[in-house]
């Protein structure tokens, strides 16, 4: 990951720009209103988990997960399906032609 | 038939009995939510065929005089975010407002097996997403004991369908409070099980490492039959384990002289209702006149668990709902035939922008932007790092004491409005019920009394997948309170 300086102990009130900006990455289509409205509650809310930097955290090991399993495996082998399931699913698709997805173009 | 005095031991006794058939008991709740259920608004969707279905084959079962399974003709309800094949599973969300389940839950498909009769999806907060289930895309839920209140939530419609008698049970889901909570309000038990005990295959994801499936129910014994229904591994959750669960006999495995019960100081704060404090100590000192002892413990962390639960839980609902991206299943703004979009990010954009309502927004927005790069290490991965210390404050605890006991909500009921503009106030609703999530422990709420009419809860947590102690202590209470 890309490490950006003193990017650790930055005012977390964030900027209407970084607003639209986060939007994008999260692909949520905005309104002028709404970031405004979004840059104030952010500000808010990230102000108060702020608090969390009041504690040492050097030597401590991070969770992901409460449960101490890794790496459960199964044999690599298709799964069963039942045709019906398959069916249903492709019936789910908001645009389709056959049994195939469609997408608009990306270029 | 009064529906109020149902258990599933009561409806097992009625069928065997003779006294109503399976079909006549289902067709009774049928009608009472018809009737009653416009002005709570627990339900979403009533699915009265499949109920009525389901009830004829249990009818057929007692007729030919077969061994009937534990849950056979009882009524339930399910959250509207597990899916049941065939009906409509919208998450309380705009975005899956014409989705229909293409295979059942695991959960579900174990309780079908059980004989349970479903009669519908009961609201919730978008996506779960939510303390008053004022969050669901389509209307908000009353609480069947004051009608001006909110019944708490995420899992709101299923407490509120379980305390207006709407079913004998039903099932939640909690990722920082959303069945303990609820079940606070309403007045009625709900277990969030440890991490890994109930399969989520089925459920719809809103943050992976802290969801769970549990039961919500009008008594202990029925909490228990329903976790030991819906529990165990499955190979379609890789997350799931087997634990040691055996259903006992009602007596106790262990004596009270010796459980040590642990009051963290933390949970006793400023800013909660004084009646709550007063109830819950009241119900901490009953547990001591039956000889538990009773242990002021300290969990230096729990300040700090709710901010480390708003950036890990909206983080991880961040990835998982990127996955509603107007494309393979849900709204999609390319099924307006008037629009005029032609690139696919804009399908995105807009389909997103428009499926996902404001709490659910606000939540993608705080999550992408904790683990985006420059913020990742100091919000994501040190609020990981605390997650760490959260739990090793409860392993510390659990050296001492068997069961931890704290209030499941710092306040009574609020009203509808109350809190919904101000999401961090909102979010302080669950400051006694994320910590658990976190730590992936087990915990029950338990209604132990009343101020003016409404609920105050108890929440009991254990040791991971000590779920039976939970249950047997939980009973003693109620013991306690039906004996007088």
């Amino acid at each position: 990951m890309k490490k950006i300086p003193n990017s650790k102990f930055q005012n977390p009130k964030i900027g209407k720009e970084e607003v639209k900006h986060i939007a994008k990455l999260a692909r949520l289509g905005l309104s002028e209103r709404e970031i405004e409205k979004y840059q104030k509650e952010l500000s808010k809310i990230l102000d108060y988990i702020e608090k969390l930097k009041e504690i040492d955290v050097s030597n401590v090991e991070p969770t992901f997960h409460p449960l101490k399993i890794k790496n459960v495996v199964r044999e690599d082998a298709q799964l069963k399906k039942d045709i019906d399931e398959i069916k249903k699913l492709i019936e789910l698709m908001p645009e389709r032609k056959g049994g195939y997805l469609k997408v608009k173009k990306i270029l | 038939m009064k529906l109020e005095n149902f258990t599933i031991e009561k409806v097992k006794e009625g069928l065997i009995k003779k006294e109503f058939s399976a079909l006549e008991l289902t067709r009774a709740y049928l009608e009472k939510i018809e009737k009653e259920d416009k002005k709570i608004g627990a339900f979403l969707t009533v699915c009265e065929d499949l109920a009525i279905k389901q009830a004829k084959e249990i009818d057929e079962m007692i007729l030919s005089g077969k061994k009937l399974p534990i849950l056979a003709g009882v009524p339930c309800a399910i959250k509207d975010i597990i899916l049941v094949e065939g009906v409509k599973c919208t998450a309380g969300s705009k975005i899956l407002e014409n989705y229909v389940a293409p295979y059942d839950a695991t959960v579900v498909k174990k309780l079908k097996e059980a004989g349970a009769i479903i009669l519908g999806k009961t609201n919730l907060d978008e996506f779960a997403m939510g303390s008053s289930t004022e969050n669901s895309a389509f209307f908000p839920t009353k609480n069947p004991l004051d009608l001006e209140r909110v019944p708490g939530g995420s899992s709101g419609g299923s407490a509120a369908a379980v305390a207006a008698n709407f079913c004998v049970f039903s099932l939640g889901t909690d990722t920082g409070g959303s069945i303990r909570q609820p079940a606070s309000f309403c007045g009625i038990v709900g277990l969030k099980p440890t991490y890994g005990s109930v399969s989520r295959y089925g459920l719809i994801a809103f943050a992976s490492s802290l969801d769970q499936i549990g039961a919500m129910t009008k008594n202990v014994e029925d909490c228990k039959i329903v976790f030991e229904v819906i529990r165990g591994k499955d190979e379609m959750d890789s997350t799931s384990v087997n634990s040691k669960f055996k259903i006992q006999n009602s007596k106790l495995q262990f004596k009270i002289q010796n459980l040590k019960i642990g009051i963290p100081k933390e949970y006793f704060i400023e800013g909660m209702d004084e009646e709550v404090e007063e109830k819950i100590k009241e119900a901490i000192k009953k547990y001591e006149e039956t000889g538990a002892k009773i242990l002021e413990i300290s969990l230096p962390h729990t300040e700090y668990a709710l901010p480390c639960y708003y950036i890990i839980a909206p983080s991880e609902a961040s990835a998982n709902l990127a996955r509603y991206d107007g494309i393979k299943y849900g709204y999609s703004k390319i099924s307006n035939l008037k629009s005029q979009i032609s690139n696919l990010l804009d399908v995105y954009f807009e389909s997103r922008g428009e499926g996902f309502g404001k709490e659910v927004r606000r939540r993608i927005m705080l999550g992408t932007f904790s683990l985006s790069i420059g913020y990742y290490d100091a919000y994501y991965l040190r609020a990981a790092k605390v997650r760490s210390l959260i739990i090793r404050d409860f392993e510390r605890a659990f050296e001492k004491v068997d069961l931890i006991f704290t209030p499941t909500s710092p306040t009574l009921p609020f009203k509808l409005g109350e809190k919904i503009d101000d999401p961090l106030k909102m979010y302080l609703s669950d400051i006694f019920t994320v910590s658990v999530n976190l730590a992936g422990l087990p915990a029950i709420s338990i209604p132990v009394s009343k101020v003016k009419n409404l609920p105050v809860g108890l929440q009991i947590i254990g040791k991971p997948f000590e779920e039976e102690k939970i249950f047997e202590v939980a009973k003693i209470y109620e013991l306690s309170t039906s004996n007088k």
